[in-house]
């Protein structure tokens, strides 16, 4: 069966999708996603849609669904490169993408995702520092 | 063209882009028919167990465009009114499909009778 294929990255999940996704594909690559997010751990999720033409409806739950499985796995979900036609699109369409981060390219995707990360660990820190001594930071 | 299964869409939309392109209309107005396309063709399959596409060049004046008409022989729609409403969906959806699809386009108009089958036609021109 064709799927979407998923490249780890360090704690990120990297996700192109190539093609215009009919609807069973999209729906494996939800699934396949919320369970890799569990095997790997992963802390983030980055899916570049650069080369996605349209997003309708149903497109648009799914990757809300991502951004929401993923989120109660502990993990953020970034979606990069969307097409301006897209966007206006989107907006006029009335579909919100609620949850859903969003950056203008991968690079800036990962730097997101890096920022929401470290941002995290210095709060574990912190809070473990607190617990050492009780000079917390706040 | 017939749509009866999933695997119907994705060639549908590459059709419907086809025409939109060798129109020359511009890339955003593609993108709206396109997505537009895609919603209604969602719906016959989901509520009208597929049914039949028509792509038609049409002209007006010195416009032209691409008019799209989606018969199906489902169930029908009892309150188009309420059907047509920003978030009410009988299915799990969540209800912008119809609406959202109106907004998408320079026309649009749907029939329905129940027992019989909808019809939706939508129209899209060029430069609108």
């Amino acid at each position: 069966m064709e799927r979407i294929p998923i490249l780890r990255m360090g704690h990120f999940l990297l996700v192109t999708i190539q093609v215009d996704l009919y609807d069973q594909l999209a729906e494996n690559l939800e699934s396949d996603l919320v369970h890799m997010v569990k095997k790997t751990q992963a802390k983030g999720v980055l899916i570049d849609v650069s080369a996605v033409s349209i997003i309708d409806s149903f497109m648009g739950r799914i990757l809300g669904n991502i951004a929401n499985m993923s989120k109660i796995m502990d993990a953020e979900t970034v979606v990069v490169g969307m097409q301006p036609a897209v966007a206006i699109t989107l907006v006029e369409l009335g579909l919100p993408l609620k949850g859903v981060y969003s950056a203008l390219n991968v690079e800036r995707g990962m730097q997101l995702l890096h920022s929401k990360i470290i941002f995290d660990q210095e709060e574990e820190e912190a809070e473990a520092e607190g617990d050492d001594d009780d000079h917390s930071i706040e | 063209m017939t749509i009866v299964k999933e695997q119907d869409v994705v060639p549908f939309r590459n059709r419907v882009k086809e025409y939109a392109v060798k129109m020359g209309m511009s890339l955003v107005n593609q993108t709206k028919l396109i997505t537009a396309a895609s919603e209604l063709v969602r719906n016959l399959l989901k509520y009208g167990k597929g049914g039949n596409v028509k792509i038609e060049v049409i002209n007006q004046g010195r416009d032209n465009g691409i008019r799209l008409t989606f018969v199906d022989q489902g169930p029908g729609i009892e309150n188009i009114e309420l059907a047509m409403k920003d978030g009410y969906s009988t299915g799990k959806s969540m209800g912008l499909g119809l609406p959202g699809t109106k907004r998408l386009v320079s026309e649009f108009n749907i029939q329905s009778s129940v027992g019989k089958g909808t019809t939706v036609t939508i129209i899209k021109w060029k430069n609108g």
